[in-house]
């Protein structure tokens, strides 16, 4: 079901929103311009985010799906529609205030890494902590630690160009976490990976999850996607679906269904 | 589940609990335990059908037991089981004459349709994903049914955006 949003009623003014709610868009809109026809890539998008919430975005190729994540993350302004984050409305930021804000709150993972590659893992995943701030020991401790986690110790030292592709996004993951984001953006995370690998991205974002921070994720992939609390399918650059997806109690019908034999 | 006991018949005679049993563990986990009145039931017909017979073999401490085999006929069928193709599954999907003819008759929308079966594809997903993780990872047989119903539903939703791209 399609959860509308009440059309012509303004989203509530700033921090009298619901505290629960740490994103949301009203009437959100890209149009690209290729040689100077219009491409309305995002049109009217309204979709809300709760804290620690976890939620797919699906959708054919060409359905607007990376473009509202870049969006969502500033990394290319809106063309009209509102953005509020935390209960402050974002969508008119500058270049250098969006750069802040996704120092401070968002972490953004991308379908081919974009690790730095002249600088080695450990410095991809100290920077962000730098740019936000914090001292060196501090971004050398959340370093170790994440590296840690992942399992990636042993190529702190390494260029990104020397790791698997499963590495280079497990790192790409640590980079984006470095800061402990209350908002994860993950465009098709696990969109170059092998099964093996992607089971190690989904154990990281289920851990991500689990220590309550919200992830918003673009993905193809259903096994994915079903892990989600709850899955937006996007069309035509509009929300054609946005509903939570409901967990099937073990020992129904509908399984047993799909593995009865034939015959 | 016929051919199925036919199978197990051709590796030796047996009753029907045992039948039951030796589906269990063929199939490990992952396969819905058959019902034993089913097995009966099945076994029954397969006898009327000629493909096995049956005799009573007396126990001494409990009721006598009913042990089927293989006939020559049975043996055929079998034969002709395991030499012809199997269809793809779902060719005729049921999902899809809902799409086509639901609209028509001015019963669902389209979209609603296809977002409904999307989530329920995507819950099955999440269950079966669930269900492999509980499996002994040395029960090859039931990881490879799970994993083959996983990328059915995967196929499943992959045609379900074709539906959307064309249909909407």
């Amino acid at each position: 079901m399609s959860r509308a949003m009440p059309k012509g009623s303004p989203w509530p003014p700033a921090r009298s929103a619901d505290s629960q709610v740490l994103l949301r868009t009203a009437k959100l809109a890209k149009t690209y311009r290729t040689d100077g026809v219009p491409v309305e890539a995002v049109r009217g998008v309204d979709i809300e985010l709760g804290i620690g919430e976890f939620v797919a975005v699906m959708g054919p190729s060409g359905s607007g799906k990376s473009t509202l994540l870049h969006v969502l993350a500033g990394l290319e302004p809106a063309t009209s529609g509102e953005i509020w984050l935390r209960g402050e409305r974002v969508d008119g930021l500058s270049t250098a205030g969006w750069a802040i804000l996704r120092r401070r709150h968002i972490g953004f993972v991308f379908q081919f890494f974009n690790l730095l590659s002249n600088m080695t893992v450990a410095d991809n995943v100290e920077l962000p902590a730098l740019l936000a701030g914090a001292g060196a020991r501090q971004a050398r401790n959340r370093r170790e630690e994440l590296l840690a986690e992942l399992g990636l110790t042993d190529k702190a030292t390494a260029a990104p160009a020397r790791l698997s592709g499963g590495e280079q996004q497990r790192v790409a993951l640590a980079r984006a976490l470095a800061n402990e984001p209350s908002l994860l953006l993950a465009d098709e995370p696990t969109g170059n990976l092998d099964s093996s690998n992607t089971r190690d991205v989904l154990r990281l974002l289920r851990r991500t999850h689990d220590s309550g921070q919200a992830i918003l994720m673009v993905t193809h992939d259903a096994r994915v996607a079903s892990l989600a609390d709850r899955v937006i399918n996007l069309f035509d650059g509009m929300v054609a679906d946005d509903a939570k997806i409901v967990p099937i109690p073990r020992g129904v019908n509908g399984v047993r269904d799909v593995l009865e034999l034939r015959g | 589940m016929r051919q199925p006991l036919l199978a197990l018949l051709a590796k030796e005679p047996a009753h029907g609990y045992e039948l039951k049993l030796a589906l269990e563990q063929t199939f490990g986990q992952a396969y819905p335990s058959p019902n034993i009145g089913q097995v009966y039931v099945t076994l029954k017909r397969l006898e009327q059908d000629g493909l096995v017979r049956s005799q009573d073999v007396e126990q001494t401490t409990r009721p006598n037991k009913r042990v089927y085999e293989l006939t020559p006929a049975g043996r055929e069928a079998l034969s002709a089981w395991v030499d012809e193709p199997s269809d793809g599954p779902r060719i005729r999907d049921d999902f899809f004459v809902k799409l086509i003819l639901a609209p028509l008759a001015g019963l669902a929308d389209r979209m609603a349709l296809m977002n409904k079966q999307r989530r329920h594809y995507l819950s099955l997903i999440r269950r079966l994903t669930e269900l492999q993780a509980d499996t002994d990872p040395a029960d090859t047989t039931a990881r490879l049914l799970i994993e083959g119903a996983v990328l059915h539903l995967q196929a499943d939703l992959d045609w379900l955006e074709r539906c959307q791209e064309e249909l909407v």
